[in-house]
């Protein structure tokens, strides 16, 4: 009992804080644009525009929610939850810092610590492409269709190499645990200086899962499945309101998962050189939970800082990168760390 | 209180039956694919049924070729597919005939 | 409490398979499909098989689903067929022979001693993945390494089967 309560707390306070974030991300998106723009962005509402995102919610929600006549409603309306659920549900086995200690109980930092976290947040990331594709089905319009015939093309390429490049960290983990992960990047250096964050073990498994993350995401330069200039919006075209909320959150909120897993995987989590990883005082595990919380904020001001400085690729130029370039690099890597662990044996 | 096995047998076997049940009375093609998938999952299902009680990771393995095996076939089914709408317009298997003379 | 997650998973399973069946509309039929997938994943769990349940979700739901849409789109077959083009001439077949399976299964699985103990193994429920990754790494190797050449071959072939020709260029 005590442990499902535990859970029920830790969902509870994620999913709050991943909305939340959602919101102030939209806003930096617009801050961080519009200063890469030579403007100055959102700053009427609140210091510094820090309520607009307030003011979008309110507007989203007060503007009217158009269904139009010729679209399948039921997949219609299914979409929007299809997309948003699975970018909030692969963060449930993120380690977002070590222990705490609360009211006399250890609590570990990490909504389940699943044996197969590895291969769950695979199987989580390739849901994402659901909603995009009944969305684009279901609007009944030519831009939104290949919208979602892009994103499924688009996504399951990328899958590919996102799988094979989280291969090379887990034959040296050898665990599929996202907590071993990040408490094996705690101990031990490399070269004796840098700390043993998978960046610097395996870098080409790094920069592959980076690019494909960004596919995944459907961010720029792979933002195909809606480019506004050849597909209006594509796959949520049709969408309003809400409903058009929803497919906008959760963009930004598969962004932060991947931040958040990209900060897990290859940059060590919640560890910061030169704090002791087993020392879990209060203040130092607070300490952590900030160190994960500025690395996350990094990345996904690298995802924001990419969109607003490079153009979108054509769609053969997508295809070939992640075909013939990612997934051989991805293939090579796994051969390069087989061929190491076995001669360093 | 574990569920039985037998509870496990009977509901594969029903998915199984509803497979075939698809698969002979659909002319649609991609659904007949559909439910050769259900059919297969039914399998998988027993086999893990099987290895939890005979305490054996055998029949787990089993299904991991399976899925292998599936993902494969279900590659060269649609490519297929996508082959024969090229040539006939039409995935309905009452239409494409071609092999009957 | 195991029981009762049991008779929801298995009712949405049966259901969404036998809505497969009935459903006109192709992508309606594949959406149930992926409901009985994820109602298998989740039986999967419920029997400790996770790695299974995981690669039931990444591999059925994540791809192969997804290439069933793909396609379905792809040709333009989203739309309901009428009823005579939805089923057969041989439905009435169809019938007769899945009640005559379905009798036969479950006779054969209602006459064997299966309410039995069930054999515990500790290994394969806390450690599944590392038991499973051992087994196939050395009992079953051979058929792991054929499995791969048999996904090279369907790789091939598809190219093969779908590449449009394409006038020389000489």
């Amino acid at each position: 009992m005590d442990y499902a309560l535990e859970s029920l707390i830790k969902i509870a306070i994620v999913l709050g804080v991943i909305i939340t974030t959602v919101a102030y991300v939209v806003l930096a998106e617009r801050k961080v644009s519009a200063y890469i723009q030579n403007r100055l962005g959102p700053n009427r509402v609140g210091p510094w525009g820090l309520l607009q995102p307030l003011a979008d919610g309110l507007k989203f929600i007060l503007k009217e929610d158009v269904i139009p006549n010729h679209v399948n409603k039921a997949i219609y309306l299914i979409a929007p939850a299809a997309i948003l659920v699975p970018a909030l549900m692969g963060f449930a086995v993120v380690p977002f810092g070590d222990t705490l200690m609360v009211v006399g109980r250890e609590v570990q930092l990490i909504i389940s610590d699943a044996d197969i976290g590895v291969l769950y947040i695979l199987a989580v990331s390739s849901l994402g492409v659901y909603g995009v594709v009944l969305g684009g089905w279901a609007s009944n319009n030519k831009y939104a269709l290949m919208g979602g015939v892009r994103a499924s093309a688009q996504m399951i390429s990328y899958e590919l190499s996102l799988g094979l490049s989280l291969i090379g960290v887990l034959m040296i983990a050898e665990s599929l645990k996202l907590s071993d992960v990040v408490n094996l990047q705690a101990t031990g250096t490399v070269l004796g200086v840098l700390p043993a964050w998978f960046v610097f073990n395996q870098p080409i498994a790094c920069l592959v899962f980076m690019v494909s993350v960004f596919a995944e995401t459907n961010r720029l330069p792979f933002d195909l499945p809606e480019a506004e200039q050849e597909l209006v919006a594509g796959y949520h075209a049709e969408y309003s309101s809400m409903k058009f909320a929803m497919f906008f959150m959760a963009e930004y909120a598969h962004m932060i998962t991947a931040s958040a897993l990209i900060a897990t995987l290859f940059f060590g989590g919640w560890h910061l050189p030169g704090v002791d990883p087993t020392d879990s005082s209060f203040a130092l595990s607070v300490l952590k939970v900030l160190v994960f919380a500025v690395k996350t904020a990094f990345f996904l001001f690298v995802f924001i800082w990419v969109r607003w400085t490079v153009p979108r690729f054509r769609y053969d130029q997508v295809m070939r990168l992640g075909w013939k370039y990612l997934l051989p690099l991805a293939l090579l890597n796994v051969l390069l760390t087989g061929l190491y662990l076995t001669l360093n044996r | 209180m574990a569920v039985a096995t037998s509870h496990y047998l009977i509901l594969s076997a029903i998915l199984f039956s509803i497979g075939v049940a698809g698969v002979l009375t659909r002319r649609n093609a991609i659904v007949i694919f559909m439910c050769i998938e259900l059919m297969l999952n039914a399998v998988n299902l027993a086999f893990v049924a099987f290895a939890r009680h005979l305490g054996q990771a055998d029949g787990q393995v089993f299904v991991f070729f399976v899925m292998a095996v599936a993902a494969a076939e279900v590659a060269v089914g649609l490519a297929i597919i996508i082959a024969v709408f090229r040539n006939r317009e039409t995935v309905d298997v009452a239409e494409v005939n071609l092999l009957k003379w | 409490m195991e029981t009762a997650v049991f008779y929801v998973l298995a009712t949405i399973a049966v259901a969404s398979a036998v809505l497969l069946v009935l459903f006109r509309n192709p992508v309606y039929s594949a959406l149930s499909l992926v409901a009985t997938l994820f109602a298998v994943a989740g039986l999967f769990v419920l029997l400790n098989a996770y790695f299974l349940a995981a690669v039931q979700i990444i591999v059925y739901a994540g791809a192969v689903m997804v290439l069933f849409l793909f396609v379905i789109m792809l040709l333009n077959l989203g739309h309901s067929e009428a009823l005579e083009s939805t089923v057969g001439r041989y439905r009435l077949t169809g019938v007769i022979f899945l009640c005559a399976l379905l009798v036969a299964q479950l006779t054969a699985v209602g006459t064997r001693q299966l309410r039995g103990p069930v054999a515990e193994n500790e290994a394969l429920r806390t450690e599944n993945v590392q038991t499973l990754g051992k087994l196939l790494y050395t009992d079953f190797l051979f058929p792991f390494e054929v499995a791969s050449i048999i996904l090279l071959v369907a790789l091939i072939g598809v190219v093969v089967l779908v590449k449009r020709e394409t006038p020389e260029t000489t």
